[in-house]
């Protein structure tokens, strides 16, 4: 099933869901004529698409908004702020085309502080799940629960199988000690690609996949904190309020110190082309980030992981 | 209306009036704003809104927004009139004990929602009537705008969509007293002609005067205006109404009085002497 079939069950079963968007249907083409007047275009408005949401919301509906992320969370953030984030309503803001995704649209289109944006508002919850499968996980329960959340949509095919989604609760994969990668989103295969070559020259490593950045999962932050020897944030998104942001104000509420490196665009936009030549000239390739992860490791200590790494 | 019936509305004016002139000694209001749109308010809570306050949660009640939000004395004091709010917890006003302040909020029973930032309201109403027709409800959705609340883009983005979902269920009610916050609006951003502009997107436009009561209810008893159109009500009203001495006066907008000030204005409010204002003001923004 993908995204917009569950769309349709869960709309066709249930009249309090009803979709809108403003007018971005790549990912929804065939709803319409599905679930007919459950179904919403209001037009490049922003605006007006979250304000109309979170009086649908007054009357008991748990609206899905489908836009793209940039805009939605940025043309429409005082909206989402103010309408859905102080009264609390249960509004699923959808945005597709967030970090990477945006491929080549340009910097105006690049929503790489929409985690930042998000989570910064009280009652906004985050979910940005890793690929799609990862996604349609994590769906059900979150467009049933009562909170208002942000999905960063990520349609991208998955190379794994993933666990079952459990609320505020990380994937992890392997249980290494030399290093701990915490990911989220469309970056999540390249991490997985990197523990591989990591593995493979002998250094230990466990990935998070974090996917709800907000609830975050504190427990196994922390413990891969006090476990590992580096501690690596990826992601596609502004160095600034986003994984890395988060990871610093638990090491400080904890008082714990660790060595991180914070993989992500430092104040900066990325240079816009196809996705694959995007992460590639940014240094988010498996081998690449497999490279800036041991090349940290062996400044940290010294050592003996440098005959290897040479080779990735 | 009989001469009863429009006489119960006056005195039910003159009591809101009361009560926003009083909260200017109480932390300070939006004193103007308040009094241009008492009338219109005291009129829908009256004549035209089906809404129970034993049933404030009833889903088919009628719907009032209050969009342009500082106006919301005006509100609190008809809901104090109408029996939904005591009085005496005006006298909290600016309190951090209890929930009245300059804006409106939900913790007051009657409040549909929250406002305050400027441009909101509409596209939040029209959520509210697009669920009532989908459910085919009788429901009437009210928002009322500031005429200066029209320089917000998302206004005119709001009702551009409004009219494409072809809401006959809403009716949109511009407070047009000429003034937004400092100055007169045809001075800053003209909006005139506002009934050609609102024609324009499709709207069915009528003017009323927003002080008259027989001449709102000759017009409120037309809605909707025309079928499968938003209904647009621009009520002429003047900011500060009832008290001559700051009506019209662009200074005169948030305004802090001193007690003996306000002992002045209900004088002048009841048509006696002229009130002896020092107090400057222009508080905020």
């Amino acid at each position: 099933m993908n995204y917009e079939e569950m769309l349709t069950e869960l709309v066709l079963k249930n009249e309090r869901f009803i979709v809108l968007t403003a007018e971005n249907r790549a990912a929804i083409r065939n709803l319409p004529n599905k679930i007919k007047n459950n179904f919403i275009d209001t037009g490049i408005t922003e605006q007006t698409l979250v304000g109309i949401s979170a009086g649908l919301a007054l009357r008991g509906r748990y609206p899905i908004v489908h836009a793209l992320a940039s805009f939605l969370t940025m043309r429409a953030f005082e909206f989402i702020r103010t309408d859905v984030g102080i009264s609390n309503l249960p509004v699923k803001l959808v945005g597709s085309f967030a970090g990477f995704l945006s491929e080549a649209n340009g910097p105006t289109h690049q929503a790489i502080e929409d985690v930042s944006l998000m989570r910064g508002i009280p009652n906004v919850n985050v979910f940005c799940p890793a690929d799609e499968s990862d996604m349609m996980k994590g769906l059900p329960r979150i467009l049933q629960c009562s909170d208002p959340f942000y999905i960063r949509y990520n349609n991208l095919k998955s190379q794994v199988i993933h666990s079952n989604f459990e609320m505020g609760s990380a994937e992890v994969f392997g249980s290494g000690n030399n290093v701990a990668i915490l990911t989220y989103g469309t970056l999540f295969g390249n991490a997985l690609h990197a523990k591989d070559l990591l593995e493979a020259n002998g250094i230990s490593v466990r990935l998070l996949n974090l996917r709800t950045l907000k609830p975050i999962d504190e427990t196994k932050i922390l413990e891969a904190a006090r476990d590992c020897e580096l501690i690596v944030t990826i992601e596609d998104h502004f160095l600034t309020g986003g994984l890395f942001s988060i990871l610093s104000e638990l090491l400080v509420k904890y008082k714990i110190t660790a060595n991180v490196l914070p993989l992500a665009l430092n104040e900066r936009w990325f240079k816009p082309g196809l996705l694959e030549n995007v992460i590639e000239h940014e240094g988010f390739t498996g081998p690449q980030l497999a490279r800036r992860i041991q090349e940290k490791l062996f400044s940290n200590k010294n050592t003996e992981y440098y005959a290897e790494w040479s080779n990735i | 209306m009989n001469k009863i019936e429009l006489t119960e509305l006056a005195d039910i004016s003159l009591k809101v009036r009361e009560h926003i002139i009083r909260l200017t000694a109480r932390g300070g209001c939006f004193i103007g704003a308040s009094l241009s749109c008492t009338d219109l308010i005291v009129y829908l809570y009256k004549r035209f809104l089906r809404i129970s306050y034993s049933k404030l949660d009833n889903p088919d009640r009628d719907y009032l927004f209050l969009s342009k939000g500082h106006d919301v004395p005006a509100l609190y004091g008809t809901f104090a009139e109408l029996g939904w709010l005591d009085a005496v917890r005006l006298e909290n006003h600016c309190s951090v004990n209890d929930n009245i302040y300059w804006h409106p909020n939900r913790k007051i029973p009657g409040v549909e929602f929250h406002s305050g930032s400027l441009g909101h309201l509409l596209a939040v109403s029209a959520g509210v009537a697009i669920d009532c027709k989908m459910k085919k409800k009788k429901n009437k959705v009210v928002t009322i705008l500031g005429d200066g609340e029209l320089n917000e883009g998302s206004v005119w983005e709001s009702i551009l969509v409004t009219s494409s979902l072809k809401l006959d269920n809403l009716v949109i009610v511009i407070d047009r007293n000429m003034l937004q916050a400092n100055m007169p609006t045809e001075r800053l951003i003209p909006l005139e002609p506002l009934e050609r502009k609102f024609e324009s997107f499709n709207c069915a436009v009528k003017t009323v005067n927003g002080h008259d009561f027989n001449d709102m209810e000759n017009v409120f008893d037309q809605f909707p205006f025309e079928k499968k159109r938003v209904s647009v009500v621009i009520a002429e009203t003047e900011r500060g109404k009832g008290l001559p001495s700051i009506t019209n006066k662009a200074d005169r907008w948030f305004c802090k009085f001193t007690d003996e000030e306000v002992d002045g204005l209900l004088q002048e409010l009841h048509g006696n002497n002229k009130a002896e204002l020092k107090s400057n003001t222009m508080m905020v923004r």
